[in-house]
This record gives C-alpha cells, sequence and structure tokens, in this order.
C-alpha cells in the first residue's frame, strides 16, 4: 500500500523524462513542442499530486457541516489552474515560431536548418 | 477508497503508455491525435485526484484547443518527420540517471494522500478555514485565484495577453519574394468537412451547448468547478469547432482579429481597472473589500468582475491563435 502511494511519483518521473528526451533528441520542432507538452504535464502531475487528501473530496464548500470536513488542498490547483492556460498560450507561440521557420528554410527539422545556416 | 486507488494506478498507466506512443510516433499527425488523448486520461487522472477545476481546464485546453492548434501548425509544416529517429545514448544515459535519483528520492516523499504531508498542514489550512470568513463563496480555488493571489493570476493574464501579441506578429511577417499558394488556406482546405453531412450536423448541435456550458463555468465557477480560464478555453473551443466545420475564413468573419485584439487588451484591463478603482476607494490594490458597503459582497463583485476580465482575455486571445493559425497561407521557400 504504501509503494502504491509513491505510483503518481513515478509516472511523474516517467513523463518527465520522456518528455524532455523528445525536446533534447527530436530535430522536428514540432515534435519538440509536443514533448515540452509532455513534460509540462509531468509538473503538472507532481502538483495535483500533492493536493490529495485521504477521505477528502475537491475544494468546494457545499452548504453542511457534515459534509464539509476535509479538503483537498486547493493551492497546488490554482497554481495549475493557470499554468495550464499560460502553457497552450507558450505552445501557440513555439507552433507559430515553427511555422516562420518553414517559410524560410522549407523545413522544421534541425538538421536542416542547421546546413542551411551553414551554407549562408 | 479502493476503487479510486484502482481508478489512478490504471488511468497513470495509459498515461504513461499513449506518452511513449507520442514520442515514438514519426508520423505527427498521430503523434498530435495521441497527445490530445493523453491530455485527456491526464484531466481524468486530475478528477479523481479531488482537482476538479484543473480537470476541467486540462479537458477543455489540452484535448481540445491544444490539438486543433497542432493540427493548424502541422498544415503549414509537414505532417511526418523528415529523418529517422537515432537513438542517441548520450542523452538516454543522462535522463536515465536523472531518472533514477529522483526515483530514489521519491522514498522521502508523503504518499498520495497523507495528510500529515509538509505542504497541508502550513498556508493551506489558513485558506481553507477563512475563505467563508472573508470571501462566502463556496468554491475555494475561486476565492484564492481571483483574490487572495490576485496578484498572481493578474500576471498569468499578462503573460497570456503577451503570448497572443506574439503570435500575432509572428504570423504577420509575409515572407519577401515568396508567392502565398492561392486556394491552400487551412479554413478553405478544411471546408472539405462540407461534405460531411453527419460531421456537420452533429457538429453544430455541439457548438451552443458548448457556448452555454462556457457560460456556466465563467459565472458559476463561485460555487462549482470553473472559473474564467475553463470558461475561456471552452469559448474558444466552440469558436474553433464552428471554424473546422465552416472553414476558417467564416471563423474569422464571425470574430475578426482586431475586434479580438481589443477586447483581449480590454480584459486585461478590466482587470488592472478593478484594482485601480480599489486603489481609488482607499483599499490596497486589487483588495475587493471596498467595492461594497459590506466588503464580502465587495469580494463578490470584485471577483466576478475579475473572473470576467479573465474569461475575456483567454477566450479572445485563443481564438486570435486560432484564426492567425488558421487562416495563414502556405508559403512555397
Amino acid at each position: 500500500m504504501t509503494l502504491l502511494g509513491l505510483y503518481n511519483y513515478w509516472i511523474y518521473i516517467f513523463l518527465l523524462v520522456v518528455g524532455l528526451y523528445a525536446v533534447l533528441v527530436n530535430g522536428n520542432y514540432v515534435k519538440r513542442m509536443i514533448g515540452l507538452g509532455i513534460f509540462q504535464a509531468a509538473v503538472f502531475l507532481l502538483f495535483i499530486t500533492m493536493d490529495k487528501v485521504d477521505g477528502g473530496t475537491g475544494p468546494i464548500f457545499r452548504g453542511s457541516p457534515e459534509l464539509d470536513q476535509i479538503f483537498a488542498n486547493p493551492l497546488p490547483q490554482v497554481l495549475i489552474l493557470t499554468a495550464i492556460v499560460v502553457g497552450i498560450a507558450v505552445t501557440a507561440l513555439g507552433l507559430a515560431i515553427a511555422i516562420r521557420i518553414r517559410e524560410e528554410y522549407g523545413s522544421v527539422e534541425e538538421a536542416d536548418t542547421r546546413r542551411l545556416d551553414k551554407q549562408a | 477508497m479502493m476503487l479510486e486507488t484502482v481508478l489512478g494506478v490504471f488511468t497513470l498507466t495509459m498515461v504513461a503508455v499513449v506518452a511513449v506512443a507520442t514520442v515514438m510516433s514519426s508520423n505527427l499527425f498521430v503523434s498530435s491525435i495521441w497527445f490530445g488523448i493523453f491530455s485527456l486520461l491526464m484531466a481524468s487522472n486530475f478528477f479523481i485526484l479531488d482537482a476538479a477545476d484543473v480537470a476541467l481546464t486540462e479537458a477543455a485546453v489540452g484535448a481540445g484547443v491544444s490539438t486543433v492548434l497542432f493540427m493548424g501548425a502541422l498544415a503549414l509544416t509537414a505532417e511526418k518527420e523528415s529523418y529517422k529517429q537515432k537513438i542517441s545514448w548520450l542523452p538516454i544515459i543522462a535522463l536515465g540517471t536523472l531518472a533514477l535519483v529522483l526515483f530514489v528520492a521519491t522514498f522521502e516523499q508523503p504518499v498520495l494522500g497523507d495528510p500529515n504531508a509538509p505542504v497541508h498542514v502550513h498556508v493551506a489550512p489558513w485558506y481553507i478555514e477563512n475563505t467563508p470568513r472573508y470571501i462566502n463563496i463556496p468554491n475555494i480555488v475561486t476565492a484564492i485565484l481571483a483574490s487572495f493571489r490576485g496578484y498572481d493570476t493578474l500576471g498569468e493574464v499578462i503573460v497570456i495577453f503577451t503570448a497572443g501579441i506574439g503570435v500575432l506578429s509572428v504570423l504577420s511577417f509575409k515572407p519577401k519574394g515568396q508567392k502565398a499558394i492561392s486556394g491552400e488556406r487551412i479554413g478553405t482546405k478544411v471546408r472539405g468537412v462540407q461534405h460531411h453531412a453527419i460531421l456537420r450536423v452533429v457538429g453544430k448541435l455541439i457548438i451552443p451547448v458548448l457556448l452555454l456550458f462556457g457560460l456556466l463555468v465563467q459565472f458559476h465557477g463561485k460555487y462549482s468547478p470553473g472559473g474564467g480560464f475553463s470558461a475561456g478555453a471552452l469559448f474558444a473551443a466552440a469558436v474553433m469547432l464552428y471554424g473546422i466545420l465552416e472553414g476558417a475564413d467564416r471563423s474569422s468573419a464571425a470574430m475578426p482579429q482586431k475586434v479580438m485584439l481589443r477586447l483581449a487588451a480590454l480584459g486585461a484591463t478590466l482587470y488592472t481597472g478593478v484594482g485601480v478603482v480599489c486603489m481609488l476607494l482607499g483599499g490596497n490594490f486589487l483588495d475587493y473589500n471596498v467595492l461594497w458597503s459590506n466588503p464580502v459582497t465587495g469580494q463578490y463583485v470584485g471577483i466576478l468582475l475579475v473572473e470576467f476580465g479573465v474569461g475575456l482575455t483567454v477566450t479572445t486571445v485563443l481564438v486570435m491563435i486560432f484564426n492567425a493559425i488558421a487562416n495563414r497561407p502556405t508559403y512555397q521557400a
């Protein structure tokens, strides 16, 4: 049971590494943004894992003292709620830059853009 | 309790498998679909972890909006990776070491749901205890987001606005000496969906429901999960659906970029303006107590206005980004 309680952290580590691997190794800029998305999601998972309290509910009062005993921690939720929307805005900016790179270089592969940069 | 654990382990295992599939696939179209599934699974796991607000936002943003944006970007770049992925050992060894260190460190971590974990004993109880007294709205997440930590949220709104401006300015360049290939806009290509009667009819039925749900999430966010961020993503998703079904030229005719840009600025200004009005009335910046004769009502009014500003900015920025990408002509390099 104690080990199962750590399962969320393990998945967090796995996603972190997989996302980072895609960012580091893959030469395609769009794929890198996807990798960055997975990396981000790993951090979201870490924070949301922290908020859970056994026997608790989501942090919303339901108007009766018997029901409103234990709540999940609202602070990590607030942080991640805003981070998700900021994340998509940043992803969109990255994609826009990838589109511009394709227009100038004719490719979104790092190998091609490097080669063309050397030629220039 | 038991069911929760089983569901949690199941969805997380699925998440891990889907993440691998996302990264391994060399077809980027397939990869972005996998990524949408990844986000949806992640959202359901957030729900299991008692974070309903976050789950709602992740489902709307991750599975909806981001998949559409990736599709749009793929249509303008390349659908497949040009080079085969080589296995390079240095990153694998480095990341493997990182994973190992983090893995060993997890044994020092509090287990999932431990009520005595450090994060639960300090600061957070104060918010839970005092939300009814100072703000008196049921959703503690909204109370913290819009009032207690209103400064942070203002910063986030500015970041989103800036990203929107960034996308617009990056995509407002016209490449020199290159001709746009006419009729190759994604929007007009996507007009092809018009042939699919079932998709169009069913899709159009979803749009009003989506907008209505967005309104609920926006204005009922004080009592139930929701708020400006998730509502904004839902509204934007509705517009994107319209753009996909009817062509992006129509969605940007219905929502012109110039108007969207001004509304996005208005949303951020409304947020800041509420803060300034608070100062003019003798309070601190974003201290809503002074907005009404009764401090608790003042908080209520302040949160309502601020959340509306957030919703406005998020909706318009996302719509703006979608229109900018979808209406971009293809240029031949």
